[in-house]
């Protein structure tokens, strides 16, 4: 469980960039929080850095666009899928549950 | 139209052929490319595939196995076009076969332009995965002396990566300043710059005279400039433009002219005959740039399926290069009047985002490493550029 930011600190619209290895990318689109792979699956770019419309972010260099629900590439030239990982908020606080950890527990 | 053949299987030509198969088209498509490699992305190659980051080529990889089956297309790849017979119907290649279809576009891309002569060993150019490949080889047996012959952005980005390798580097620039007439004096003194914050040698007005070479294998031993200095070298990479690759067009009655010439809709005089990417000539501008390939091949497609110019697409060009770890994004259309203003960030910090102003209006938005704010004015200037519904 990786401590993000606190909720207040992440307005709708926003995002955020953790630096786990690989980096993971939190936003809040229309009231929802998402975490995904940071970095885009076509080539090196930060999704956190990206254009958020609705559940979809488009990469800030070519124009890829991934679907924040499933991590699915919704657009070219990215074909594959980045990671989701589970967010939760405690306390006011936000945590993102690395993905590969819930792998490891099970 | 029952049958497409699509010359280049590049970037340009595989969007292309994307494009006539999702607008309907389910006839014989034919795809020929004279690497003898699918469709690959090249501009990880003179950055982190150089490097090693990049160490898998099918990493580079346009289309996965899946996509290539749901085509359906015909590939003779390692195969060259050689000619295209005048009613633009029959296209000629190598090995004395030939190819006739209803429907032809031409996306043969660009070829790098050499020095005069022939190249000894060691010397480069960067256009294809097996130039990089030959580069990359050569850079990985210890550090070397590089001269990198031409500092626009190819010479510029493979400077960075010799000297993330630990080369010692040095670039040699014609002009007084490189990448002027993209960036404009200013923006392009900043952009420069970067080469000395690595230690990377920059060498501006200097002409090449030849290159010198000896021993057994006629290798490269230094390049000697017009004014009679002698920059000993390794490794040369020349990165001096490129040149569009229409000498299979000669006889074709195409109108040439550093391009392929096409209407606003990649559409040419010949019927059934348009022209993608690099080698295309739209509309009086030729781009080099990735996503100009990319949007122009889903219109050069429907108008080729339509039979005429039913639609046009003037993008908003973009391109954007990475060296030393700086992103450098631009958009837009810039007049060398323009005047660049600083919105945000700092040249000294190598982080900024400018626009460039005519009037009172933006006309185009250069960014080091800001890439958010950077997206939002490209989104901006491409929606003033293109009215809504076209």
């Amino acid at each position: 469980m990786i401590p993000v930011c606190p909720l207040a600190d992440l307005p709708t619209g926003e995002s955020v960039r953790i630096d786990t290895a690989p980096p993971i990318a939190v936003f809040h689109a229309d009231g929802q929080l998402y975490a995904i792979d940071d970095t885009c699956t076509h080539q090196d770019a930060s999704l956190s850095d990206g254009w958020l419309e609705g559940c979809l972010v488009e990469c800030p260099l070519h124009a890829a666009s991934f679907d924040l629900r499933t991590g699915a590439a919704t657009c070219l030239p990215a074909r594959r899928a980045v990671r989701t990982h589970p967010v939760t908020v405690d306390n006011g606080m936000i945590y993102v549950h690395h993905a590969a950890e819930e792998g490891n527990a099970a | 139209m029952k049958s497409v053949a699509v010359i280049g299987a590049s970037l340009a030509g595989l969007y292309a052929a994307r494009a006539l198969r999702s607008q309907g088209f389910d006839g014989r498509l034919v795809i020929v490319g004279d690497e003898c490699h699918g469709p690959y992305d090249r501009p990880p190659l003179s950055k982190d595939f150089l490097t090693g980051a990049t160490a898998d080529q099918g990493q580079l990889a346009l289309a996965d196995a899946e996509e290539i089956a749901e085509l359906d297309a015909e590939w003779l790849l390692g195969t060259r076009a050689t000619g295209l017979d005048t009613g633009g119907r029959t296209v000629l290649l190598d090995g004395g076969r030939s190819l006739t279809t209803d429907g032809l576009v031409i996306a043969t891309g660009a070829t790098p332009r050499l020095l005069p002569g022939p190249a000894p060993a060691g010397a480069h150019t960067l256009r294809t995965l097996d130039d990089a490949q030959a580069l990359r080889a050569e850079l990985a047996s210890g550090p070397v002396r590089v001269v990198v012959i031409g500092g626009g952005f190819i010479g510029a980005e493979v400077a960075s990566s010799c000297a993330a390798l630990g080369h010692d580097v040095t670039v040699v620039e014609a002009a007084p300043l490189p990448l002027v007439p993209q960036l404009g004096d200013t923006m392009a003194g900043i952009c420069s710059a970067l080469h000395a914050d690595h230690g990377v040698t920059l060498l501006t007005g200097a002409g090449v005279a030849r290159l010198h070479s000896g021993g057994t294998e006629n290798r490269v031993t230094g390049v000697e400039l017009a004014d009679g200095r002698l920059l000993p070298a390794e490794v040369v990479v020349i990165g001096i433009g490129v040149r569009p690759h229409t000498a299979w067009l000669a006889d074709s009655g195409l109108p040439l002219d550093d391009g392929v010439l096409c209407d606003a809709g990649c559409a040419t005089p010949l019927p059934a005959v348009v022209a993608v990417g690099d080698v295309a000539r739209v509309n009086g501008t030729r781009a080099e740039h990735w996503t100009n390939a990319t949007e122009q091949a889903a219109v050069a497609a429907r108008n080729l399926l339509a039979g005429s110019t039913v639609a046009t697409h003037r993008s908003l060009p973009y391109f954007w290069s990475d060296q030393y770890g700086v992103r450098i994004q631009f958009a837009g259309r810039r007049l060398p009047t323009d005047t660049p203003r600083l919105v945000e960030g700092s040249p000294d910090d190598r982080s900024f985002l400018a626009c460039y102003e005519r009037d009172g209006r933006t006309t185009a938005v250069l960014a080091l490493n800001r890439p958010r704010p950077f997206m939002r004015l490209r989104r901006e200037l491409a929606r003033a550029t293109q009215p809504a519904g076209t």
